[in-house]
């Protein structure tokens, strides 16, 4: 079965978690019980309309507040594919939630309200789209119903858009527009009947035919997680590296180099559970061993030899700050990328980057919910891989050392 | 069946993409990799049972290199106790259990008294206890975020503290493949390695795999009676049933498998793999519909949770 990771990012009140729940309900994936307890607080808050939006509203305290606090997921399938929804909520200071939801989702849906347009935090969904490279976004113009499905407003949205993407970084992005209205039920899953206008696809349908994991990396990457030596006499001499495969495909023959220390040698096997395989693509869990003895433990990057990348001790990155204490330099920190984890420090920072494309400004520390551009020192040798060119090598996280909290996330490149 | 004593299998073939399979893997290997002492959280239910066939996958040809921990309340169905000893017994592999009932005789938590009397709140104590006796630093469970609603903004490392708690307003982000496991002395973390499964894909996967799970899960005939719309099982005094409650005997299926006095049964006469998935695809009621604990009050997991409930 096919899974789509999706993130889904609007302003307060754009009606997220009503497309959400509007999802689930024409798909058929809320349960009766579910539904029943949607009719009785939609009735006991005195709407006289079902709202979706409870289907998605997790904690006390949001309920509470009528907020989202948090990153939740949300699970719907069809005939076809297995969705998983990342929904984050959309006000300035949670950056750090759309970063985590987008970082780890295939497509986004970056919710417009129809009346309003293009608005501030709609270039601040776009840059954080952009910066984390999501392969497709889907601009859904939510309330159509208000603007009585007006195509001017909707053409004008898409043409304000066209701004936005002259900026972008990730060029291979492919973006789609559809008009909905979540309330009413208009182009989400089944077609509307108010715009004669719009011969596309609704949104559902647009989510169904996407092909995810199409753009083209440098090369495979293979972060060894550990070691699996069976004490068991039929496997003696078992060496087996155990890990996830990304960037690229691996295969029986090929010449490995393993990072950093630069030692070469030949796969032999790629096995999972009890088969073994010639192929393994990307995206894969599976564990290789080598044709020599070489010296190979946790932290280590197999890469094919041919597609070897340039190691560092110093990386220009973006970061996105995520800790509470602000990051200022001098700061050490865990650094990890892959599975290695290096002690690094903070040698400069170079400026903060806005989030509505206004540019860059110079700073001297950066606060929680702040991107900006670092330079960082490790104290051992690193992949140079650049994010653009490889999302997995090409992140890495920073460990607080006292709290052991994940207090950011960085994108190398300069 | 141990299978690290078969010869593994040439396909010459491409490895197959199966992403949720993949990553739980993944998750598991960061665990060992980052944890002096994981040990797995085993209730004999169809999502732990998974977890052990996802374990052997990570591990192959070496074997599940941590214990399994049962706490048992004591009203367990006694074809899930059998079921677990058989299992443990065919894969070689260590299984701890410790006990509610002590705990209860030790005056150390209260028995739940009256109609829907359940010793699942009781079993933090013990699951804490135990965590503690034999310093376990990371607990594996089979917890998946489509399951309620305070478990979909659990992380897939979920940090607890010397109590166990759980404090959601400060969890870790997880970004792209990232866990991190860095905890201090005294802290443990929980572990969901299938959190991004649905009911449907364990289901599936429980087919495709060819997996073999307890016969509760199938259908067969039952001594049941009707309570708040759901049927609880009466073949057993653990579950109390007042005397107009009338017993009758149903072909009935348990969907989900807790405790006896908190797991309602349903109609079904799937009695097949094949036909327990077919009537999961097409149903109409969430799965934790049928778990009596949940009904207690809207928000009855997230206290549970943040008071070291797994």
């Amino acid at each position: 079965m096919d899974v789509l990771k999706i993130a889904t990012a609007g302003s307060v009140d754009d009606g997220k978690s009503t497309l959400i729940g509007r999802l689930l309900y024409d798909t058929k994936s809320l349960t009766t019980d579910k539904l029943e307890a949607i009719e009785k607080k939609s009735k006991a808050n005195g709407f006289d309309y079902l709202d979706f939006s409870l289907a998605t509203d997790g904690l006390v305290a949001e309920r509470e507040q009528g907020i989202t606090i948090d990153v939740a997921h949300i699970y719907f399938s069809t005939a076809k594919k297995s969705y998983i929804i990342a929904d984050t909520p959309g006000h300035v200071e949670y950056t750090r939630n759309m970063v985590t939801g987008a970082s780890t989702s295939q497509a986004s849906i970056i919710l417009v309200d129809a009346r309003k347009g293009v608005v501030e935090q709609t270039y601040r969904h776009f840059f954080i789209n952009d910066l984390l490279r999501v392969e497709d976004i889907v601009v859904a113009v939510n309330k159509m119903d208000l603007v009585d499905y007006n195509e001017e407003a909707f053409n004008k949205i898409v043409s304000d858009f066209g701004a936005l993407t002259q900026k972008q970084q990730f060029k291979a992005q492919r973006i789609t527009f559809v008009p909905i209205s979540a309330l009413k039920g208009d182009n989400v899953v089944n077609a509307s009947t108010e715009m004669p206008w719009y011969d596309g696809e609704t949104l559902l349908e647009h989510l169904e035919q996407l092909n995810p994991s199409q753009v083209e990396e440098v090369g495979a990457r293979f972060p060894v997680q550990t070691v699996i030596r069976p004490k068991q006499d039929q496997y003696h001499d078992f060496r087996g590296y155990a890990g996830k495969v990304s960037g690229g495909a691996l295969a029986v023959g090929d010449s490995v180099t393993v990072l950093p220390s630069g030692r070469s040698s030949v796969i032999k096997d790629i096995l999972f559970y009890n088969a073994s395989f010639t192929k393994v693509d990307a995206g894969n869990s599976c564990t290789i061993t080598l044709e020599d003895d070489v010296n190979v433990s946790r932290g280590d990057i197999l890469v094919k030899s041919a597609q070897a990348p340039s190691l560092t001790k110093e990386l220009q990155a973006t970061v996105c700050w995520m800790d509470n204490n602000a990051l200022v330099p001098g700061t050490k920190y865990l650094v990890q990328q892959g599975t290695a984890q290096i002690l690094g420090k903070v040698k400069s920072i170079n400026s903060i980057v806005h989030t509505d494309f206004s540019g860059v400004d110079a700073t001297d520390k950066l606060v929680l919910n702040d991107i900006g551009k670092v330079t960082i020192q490790l104290s051992k040798q690193v992949l140079n891989d650049q994010f653009l060119d490889n999302k997995q090598t090409g992140s890495f996280i920073l460990i607080d050392t006292q709290s052991h909290a994940t207090a950011g996330v960085g994108f190398i490149g300069s | 069946m141990d299978i690290t004593t078969q010869p593994i299998i040439d396909t010459k073939a491409t490895l197959a993409l199966n992403p949720l399979e993949s990553e739980a893997v993944y998750i598991f290997r960061e665990v060992v990799a980052q944890f002096d002492r994981p040990v797995l959280l085993f209730s004999g239910g169809k999502d732990s049972i998974t977890l052990v066939r996802l374990a052997q996958k990570a591990f192959f040809p070496a074997k599940i290199p941590f214990p399994l921990l049962h706490i048992d309340t004591g009203h367990n169905f006694p074809e899930t106790i059998a079921f677990r000893d058989k299992l443990v017994k065919e894969l070689g592999l260590e299984l701890i259990v410790r006990n509610v009932q002590d705990a209860i005789d030790e005056g150390r938590v209260t028995e739940e008294t009256g109609k829907y009397a359940s010793r699942n709140m009781l079993q933090t104590t013990t699951l804490l206890d135990a965590l503690e006796e034999f310093k376990f630093d990371a607990a594996i469970g089979g917890a998946r975020r489509d399951e309620e609603k305070a478990r979909a903004k659990e992380r897939i490392f979920s940090v607890r503290d010397d109590f166990g708690q759980w404090d959601e307003k400060n969890q870790r982000p997880e970004l792209f493949n990232f866990l991190n496991g860095n905890i201090d002395h005294g802290q443990n973390v929980r572990v969901f390695p299938i959190s991004n499964w649905t009911e449907l894909d364990v289901w599936s996967y429980i087919a495709s795999e060819k997996i073999e799970i307890p016969s509760i899960y199938f259908a067969h005939q039952r001594k049941t009676f009707l309570r708040d719309g759901m049927l609880w099982s009466a073949q057993d005094d653990v579950v109390f049933r007042a005397e107009d409650e009338e017993v009758v005997e149903r072909t009935v299926r348990f969907r989900t498998v807790g405790d006896m006095s908190c797991t309602a049964a349903v109609l079904s006469t799937a009695d097949t793999i094949e036909k327990v998935v077919g009537e999961i695809r097409t149903s109409t009621i969430s799965e934790r519909g049928a778990r009596i604990d949940d009904k207690r009050s809207e928000a009855a997991m997230e206290k549970r949770k943040q008071q070291g409930y797994f």
